[in-house]
């Protein structure tokens, strides 16, 4: 909320300066946003009166004023349409200085000299307006000190309060904290009763009571609309953000910034029968003031006549039946709307006014006759009328009722770790407004007063005798609490271990959006539905991803587009496959991926700049299996969409699917604009958690025995299958087999692949003899050519 | 013995001009060897009268020793040549960059994570996490957000259907942990949280750390010891820090946490890091906790805010970009 600082201090005005003002009441939890002076820091700028207005001999647009300070004739040349004879004007003399670099000086413009400058609204910092020079009231005494005359040495104060603090939405408000907080007296405006001059009432009935519980209405005949809204409201207003509008408008307006009391303003000729408060029919149709046309829900609180559905009640008016240029006689609003029946109402409709903002938090429910009667006040004295007495329809029992809490020294002492004395905690409660039911040496027991409706259980109160005390004047301690440590898991490899892992295999980490496009998501995916977001910020992010590969992948693309050709990056996070029906059901398992592309190494002088393939992406995988509990991981061919059929596998721990890897397919590479190959691999991030814990086992102090063997083998027998049937028929004192060349192509058949094999022997207590490894070496070759047809090569 | 100082001066001028081993090797049989130009001094021994032998024997002896000495000398000379110059000719550019992988780094909201991390399980926070599509009641109804609380309106929220959403803080993790655990309670939730809104300064996910501690007698004044503390340490600073009241439905007190921050010009001012406060005592006693017996505080960071502070990061969205070159400066 935005309020003038001079207006606060009409009210409350504590002797200290606007940056201790404004500090305090951030302190005090009313935080300020920013404080900005109302206009420009300009100076030597009266009231002018234009005497006589010609046009220029040299130039179209531009006409030579006769211009009065009152006391002296001044020659300007302006240029704008509206100077014309009879309007006073805020007018910059020969000295004026309008900003840093702008000092008005005497200028010839088109041989024609011009002694000074009529301004217009936005050259001072007024507003944005700069249609013209700024006009000012008739009434404004010409040669006054403009800055005097606008009352301009002002700030405005921007406070951004919480949703708790709606007492605070008013200058009576702002006015009774800052009240408090530097004990000061407040002067509140004086209201008092409007003098009754005419009977007339206009019937009011409350359907709604639940959502009414009071509704106060009032005729006034005869105001003039045409009057002019004295300069002082409109500055009042502006210096909120509220543009003058007509008379009634805005004294509805002003009433609702100085108490707090949003109002509302009927053309009385436009009422039919009765106000009816009561909820809207389903597709009730309504025109409000901003020209849409809405259609009604049951849930929204509606204020009608017996024809029609005239305003969304505490939200916005409709346009027929608001005060017009004709309007001659008004039936002013002020009414209490319960918060919960309004909360979200704006919001549905795509609306948010003053009057929902203020209600939807909560009105003072004792405020309305009150807000009535000022604004009464102030429209017979601005625009007339005959007033007629308050109708008022009020359901007692729908009403808020004050809460009454107690606050206990017990508690009180706990929460701030300091006991305040007893009186400084009767004076602050005082202060704010508490009514004292009952004070004894331990407790409180106090009644909140009708505007702090927030006030409603112990720690309330705590927090408001805390907060007035200064939170940095409470002390400040490190908890005593036992500690309770958990036993520290190795079983578990933290995830930073993998996270290394992969950073030292060159690995840059990515963090890419849980959401995604839903076109993406099928184009790698077309058989997994993605959850929907119902309210996605964008099209292109409308889904949760069911794989972290497509953001990586984007990821890829977007560096690609930057001439970053070597991408290697990985993701940790959640992917979400399933349905929201079944939230329990519904995985939001935590995976790891990564991708890799481009060269194996970065452009080196060392290297050809070969580009990685499968078996890159296989090391870096098997490196996050590497201290797993469950052993080597085993790699199945995938039936993956979005990989190369022949490039892919499946991975498994102990039998169960943990993940995949391999290379995008090319189809779905080209498609997305991929101009080189890219690798990605997609791990449930719990199967590479389980970590091993490391136990010895005795190292041999036998020597090593190694036989190489070259064998010819049908092309598609995996490798693995080979180092199977070498394990198993190996005998006990095999300690690994490795493949140090795989060979196909010229000089062996077709079908076949040569691959040659390094076999390691080593016994635990003997040095094995030559005997005993050929013997084992014959068994592996028996098995191998039984069970895959593997020949030994001469 | 003329002939002798001459032979003698010509084998040492030999042996230092001798250019190899080879060539030494001619230069000892031309003298030393058996048919050596000094060995054939000795043979013309009997020749010499028997007064001068053994003074004319000596100094053959002589010189052949020193001829020897030389040899040695000058071999061993040749051979340290020798290997300077292998050594020389092997010389490589050592301004070349080594070979294999570059290595790769972090995201700055990783590396922030994990020291908000370090800190918090330093003084025996646990750990916790869990589910990011959440559903209404443990985003909101259990942190005392009922249905159409203005606080939602604080909070632009994702949506699946009206009673499933993204969840906008890690709030429900600490809602979860409640329900299933008695204190003492020491829990920081670190993670992906969503708002619906994007703009120069929101994206709509970024991470929070929450953290939870709940036990007998915990107090504001532990609650301001523990963030002072940490913001301390987090960034290295013996930092100016003020305690603001402030308003959030599941804390009462609520607190803002400010830290003064200096800009280039040297001007200083507020800026907000941390919301907190002590646990409302509802949340409480939704959760199953008896807000009689405990008390105890939350808070809340946004990790990139944080990462922004730390790495003078200047443009949030840079963050989930994936730019290499923004990702390669944190190694």
């Amino acid at each position: 909320m935005k309020i003038s600082e001079n207006w606060l201090r009409e009210w409350v005005n504590p002797s200290i300066s606007s940056d201790d003002l404004v500090a305090q009441i951030t302190l005090a939890g009313l935080e300020v946003d920013e404080v900005l002076p109302v206009a420009s820091a300009f100076s030597g700028v009266v009231v002018g009166e234009i005497i006589s207005a010609e046009q220029h001999p040299n130039a179209d647009k531009l006409r030579v004023c006769q211009v009065t300070d009152g006391q002296e004739m001044f020659q300007v040349v302006c240029g704008a349409p509206n100077a014309r004879v009879g309007i006073k004007i805020p007018f910059a003399k020969i000295g004026a200085v309008l900003g840093a670099d702008f000092k008005i000086k005497k200028a010839k413009l088109r041989q024609v000299e011009s002694f000074g400058m009529l301004c217009s609204a936005s050259e001072l910092g007024l507003s944005d307006d700069h249609d013209g020079i700024m006009e000012l009231p008739l009434s404004a005494q010409t040669g006054d000190d403009f800055r005097t005359y606008l009352d301009l040495d002002d700030k405005i104060i921007d406070v951004d309060l919480t949703p708790n603090r709606s007492d605070c939405l008013s200058l009576a408000g702002l006015a009774r904290e800052v009240g408090v907080l530097n004990k000061t007296d407040v002067t509140p405006v004086d209201v008092q009763p409007a003098s009754v001059t005419i009977e007339d009432v206009f019937p009011v009935r409350i359907d709604a009571k639940e959502a009414c519980p009071r509704y106060l209405g009032r005729v006034i005949r005869g105001v003039n609309v045409t009057a002019e809204t004295p300069l002082w409201m409109v500055e009042k207003l502006r210096r909120s953000g509220i543009r003058s509008i007509d008379p009634i408008v805005d004294i509805t307006n002003f009433v609702m910034l100085e108490l707090g009391q949003p109002m509302h303003a009927f053309d009385l000729t436009n009422l039919s029968g009765a106000v009816v408060v009561r909820m809207a029919q389903r597709d009730e149709k309504i025109v409000l003031l901003d020209g849409q046309t809405v259609a009604l829900r049951e849930d929204t609180l509606v204020i009608a006549d017996e024809k029609m559905p005239l305003a969304i009640a505490g939200v916005m008016g409709g346009e027929g039946s608001g005060v017009s240029a004709e309007t001659q006689d008004i039936f002013l609003e002020s009414a209490f709307f319960a918060p919960l029946a309004l909360a979200g109402k704006a919001r549905s409709y795509g609306l948010h006014t003053d009057a929902s903002h203020r209600y939807e938090r909560g009105v003072d429910a004792t405020l309305q006759e009150k807000a009535m009667e000022r604004a009464t006040a102030l429209i017979v004295a601005i625009a007339g009328g005959q007033v007629g007495p308050i109708a008022s329809q009020q359901s007692d029992e729908d009403l808020p009722q004050a809460a009454v809490v107690t606050l206990r020294r017990k508690k009180l002492d706990q929460y701030l770790a300091l006991s305040i004395e007893s009186e400084l905690v009767t004076d602050i409660l005082t202060r704010l407004g508490l009514e004292m039911l009952e004070v004894s040496d331990d407790t409180w027991v106090t009644k909140a007063p009708s505007h702090r409706f927030d006030i409603a259980i112990e720690a309330d109160l705590i927090e408001e005798v805390a907060r007035i005390y200064g939170y940095d004047n409470l002390p400040s301690s490190m908890p005593q609490a036992a500690v309770n440590f958990t036993p520290l898991s190795e079983a578990k490899s933290q995830i930073q271990v993998l996270r290394s892992i992969l950073v030292s295999q060159g690995y840059q980490e990515a963090v890419t959006y849980s959401f995604i496009d839903p076109n993406l998501s099928k184009q790698f995916l077309p058989n997994i539905e993605p959850v929907p977001l119902a309210n996605p910020i964008s099209a292109d992010m409308g889904v949760m991803r069911p794989s972290l590969v497509p953001g990586l992948v984007k990821a890829y693309l977007y560096n690609q587009n930057r001439q970053q050709s070597r991408v290697r990056l990985f993701e940790t996070g959640r992917r979400f496959i399933g349905s929201v029906d079944a939230l329990a059901e519904l995985d939001q398992q935590q995976q790891i991926a990564g991708l890799i592309a481009g060269t194996r190494h970065s452009e080196a002088w060392y290297h050809n700049n070969e580009k990685v393939d499968f078996y890159d992406l296989k090391a870096h995988v098997e490196a996050l299996f590497e201290l797993n509990e469950g052993g080597k991981p085993t790699y199945e061919r995938s039936e993956c969409e979005y990989l190369h059929p022949g490039r892919s596998a499946d991975v498994y721990v102990g039998g169960q699917f943990v993940g995949l890897m391999g290379e995008l397919h090319p189809q779905l590479s080209k498609a997305l604009g991929a101009n080189q190959p890219i690798y990605v691999f997609d791990i449930a991030l719990e199967a590479v958690l389980n970590a091993r814990l490391p136990e010895y086992k005795s190292v041999s102090r036998f020597p090593e025995v190694r036989r190489d063997l070259a064998l010819l083998v049908d092309r598609d027998v995996p490798v693995s299958a080979l180092e199977s049937v070498i394990t198993e028929a190996a005998g006990e004192a095999f300690s690994k087999v490795l493949v140090f060349d795989i060979y196909q192509g010229q000089g062996i058949d077709e079908s076949k692949k040569s691959v040659a094999l390094g076999l390691t022997w080593q016994h635990p207590s003997h040095t094995l003899s030559d005997e005993e490894v050929n013997n084992s070496v014959e068994h592996i070759v028996a098995a191998l050519s039984e069970h895959l047809g593997a020949v030994v090569r001469g | 013995m003329e002939n002798l100082k001459q032979i003698l001066a010509d084998a040492l001028n030999a042996v230092a001009a001798s250019e190899s081993e080879a060539a030494l090797d001619d230069v000892r049989v031309h003298y030393l060897g058996k048919k050596g130009a000094l060995t054939a001094l000795l043979k013309q021994l009997g020749n010499v009268s028997a007064e001068d032998r053994p003074k004319f024997g000596q100094l053959v002896n002589e010189a052949k020793g020193q001829v020897q000495e030389k040899i040695t000398e000058h071999k061993a000379q040749l051979t340290k040549a020798a290997l300077n110059a292998k050594l020389s000719s092997e010389t490589i550019d050592i301004s070349l960059s080594g070979k294999g992988q570059d290595i790769g780094g972090l995201h700055p909201v990783t590396r922030t994570m994990e020291r908000i991390e370090t800190f918090f399980r330093g003084i025996g926070f646990d750990v916790a996490a869990g589910p990011e599509i959440e559903d209404d009641y443990h985003n909101f109804e259990a942190l005392n957000i009922p249905a159409h609380h203005p606080a939602r309106a604080m909070q632009d929220t994702f949506y699946f259907n009206p009673n499933t959403v993204l969840r906008t803080h890690t709030s429900p993790v600490q809602v979860r942990t409640m329900e299933t655990t008695q204190p003492p309670i020491r829990i920081i939730c670190p993670g992906r949280v969503y708002r619906c809104d994007s703009d120069q300064t929101h994206t709509p996910m970024f991470h929070q750390v929450e953290g939870l501690l709940i036990d007998e007698n915990i107090s504001f004044a532990d609650l301001k010891g523990i963030l002072q503390q940490f913001l301390n340490v987090f960034f290295e600073d013996d930092l100016k820090v003020r305690f603001r009241p402030s308003y959030f439905p599941f804390t009462e007190p609520s607190i803002e946490v400010d830290i003064m921050r200096t800009n280039s010009k040297g001007e200083e001012s507020w800026l907000e890091v941390l919301g907190c406060g002590m646990v409302h005592p509802k949340v409480l006693e939704m959760s199953g906790i008896d807000s009689e017996k405990y008390t105890g505080f939350a808070f809340g960071m946004g990790v990139e805010r944080f990462a922004m502070l730390r790495y003078k990061v200047d443009d949030l969205r840079m963050f989930f970009e994936n730019d290499l070159r923004f990702l390669k400066q944190f190694k």
